[in-house]
């Protein structure tokens, strides 16, 4: 095993772990997203706490969302490694005037990208308190559909999205989200060497519909519920 | 034309350093190194220390001019080195800040001259092949497809300048290294060793202290040969195999 842990170490290898960690949650988000559309049915919340229910009662969904924390950390972890060592690297002393330009990547969001990812750290934390904490442990109330006691999330979450500040919490996020998954989608491919005349453009044209649309997507939920609550 | 020069003056590695002005009086004719001609001549004149900075071929194809102008490695014009930029590209009167190449894995020897030798013990840790000692092969010995040659010549027009050091956000020297292994990776001649090169380079690259890419692409905008960071990818792919697929540990 000598020599993997060689190869997690070295420079191609980290970049390795954030692209796959980074891939991983791209698809968490779709699915995250497609179980989140729930809360807008009209159905006073059924179809949603019902979902929720059976993702928090289900084996394999906990098994799958305790590896996706792990990743979470993961990439959190590794990206910060990895800003460390860039930023020594650069050495002491910064450029007087520097002009940073790029060839298929925003160079303002591409170079920040610890900064954008600290930011969505954050959200994560307070989102993970907000809904996930509150749910685990807190105590919140509970509904019966059919005989069967379920927790409601849907009305944690319409209460929370009735608050303005809120609101906005959550939409920069997604906007930050967003600016992230720009460069980081094609950045995964590219770091894995999938890099091809014929497939990577469509590999960056799908990348920047995804750093739009799933961000939007989570976005309208909270605006959908303040509007309609106001 | 007349320009102020704000340039970076060092004595030595230890030394803090720091801009010094300097007016000058080019034409447009001249290239950017000429310019410096001028202003080194100034400043014998005036008994006082030349600029220090490198150069040798003054065509574009050694990579030894190294410095930052107006924040950008080798100037503003695509795909040119510094020796081959002219002055007409700039106008009378404007102000242009000359820097060394910075990154910790380029430390400053004086002035604008940095210390490039990480580049070349990468090259020595793999990028090389073996042959026969003896007689010269006949160019045409070995068939190699059109295609797979001019991408191969694409990569090894890389005149390792470090520019793609000196641009990238992070110090990354991927680019460099990639053109050097994508280059002997796509040619038979460079199958023998193909495994054990990337390893190889790769590790040295890490212990020069180079930083990680992280693919903002900045490296193929300022590089003058305009080496594409598709090479990035097939090092990336060439260093998968081999740590996948190779019997051993290199
Ligand atoms: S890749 Fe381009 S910028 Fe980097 S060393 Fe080679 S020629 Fe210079
Ligand atoms: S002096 Fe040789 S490339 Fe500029």
């Amino acid at each position: 095993m000598g020599w993997f842990s060689k190869f997690l170490t070295s420079s191609l290898g980290q970049k390795v772990v954030m692209s796959l960690t980074g891939l991983f949650l791209i698809v968490f988000l779709v699915v995250h997203l497609a179980g989140n559309l729930q809360l807008l049915a009209d159905d006073g919340g059924r179809s949603f706490n019902e979902y929720a229910h059976f993702m928090t009662h289900s084996p394999l969904i906990k098994t799958i969302s305790y590896l996706l924390y792990a990743f979470i950390l993961l990439h959190a972890f590794q990206g910060w490694a990895l800003w460390r060592k860039n930023r020594l690297a650069r050495g002491a002393q910064p450029y007087a005037v520097h002009r940073l330009r790029a060839v298929n990547t925003n160079p303002r969001i591409a170079s920040r990208m610890g900064w954008i990812g600290t930011v969505i750290f954050v959200f994560i934390l307070v989102h993970m308190y907000q809904f996930w904490f509150k749910m685990k442990i807190g105590d919140i109330g509970v509904v019966r559909y059919d005989g069967q006691e379920v927790k409601d999330l849907y009305t944690l979450v319409a209460t929370t999205y009735q608050n303005l500040g809120f609101v906005l919490f959550y939409v920069v996020s997604m906007v930050v989200i967003g600016a992230h998954l720009w460069h980081g989608f094609q950045s995964s491919f590219q770091t894995l060497g999938i890099n091809h005349s014929k497939y990577s453009p469509l590999i960056h044209f799908l990348g920047k519909l995804y750093a739009i649309v799933i961000p939007l997507g989570f976005a309208l939920i909270p605006i959908v519920f303040f509007v309609k609550h106001a | 034309m007349k320009l102020t020069l704000k340039v970076w003056r060092q004595q030595g590695p230890n030394d803090k350093g720091g801009f010094a002005t300097y007016q000058v009086e080019a034409n447009e004719h001249m290239s950017f190194l000429e310019m410096l001609d001028v202003l080194n001549q100034q400043l014998i004149e005036k008994k006082e220390e030349p600029v220090a900075f490198d150069h040798d071929c003054r065509e574009g194809i050694c990579g030894a001019c190294s410095m930052v102008i107006n924040g950008q490695p080798h100037g503003p014009m695509q795909k040119t080195t510094t020796c081959q930029l002219h002055m007409r590209h700039f106008k009378d009167g404007d102000t242009i800040y000359i820097e060394p190449f910075r990154a910790q894995a380029f430390p400053v020897v004086k002035d604008l001259v940095v210390d490039r030798s990480a580049f070349d013990r990468i090259i020595q840790a793999g990028g090389y092949i073996s042959v026969d000692t003896g007689q010269a092969q006949d160019g045409n010995a070995i068939l190699i497809p059109k295609e797979t040659a001019s991408e191969a010549f694409d990569a090894a027009t890389c005149i390792g300048c470090g520019a793609c050091v000196a641009a990238c956000p992070n110090a990354s020297a991927m680019l460099f290294v990639s053109a050097k292994i994508s280059h002997l990776a796509l040619l038979p001649q460079g199958k023998i060793e193909a495994s054990r090169r990337v390893q190889r380079m790769v590790k040295q690259m890490d212990e020069e202290g180079f930083g990680r890419c992280s693919n903002v692409t900045a490296c193929e905008a300022e590089c003058p040969k305009g080496i594409s960071v598709s090479h990035i990818a097939r090092m990336n792919r060439e260093f998968l195999k081999s740590v996948f697929g190779a019997p051993e540990a290199v």
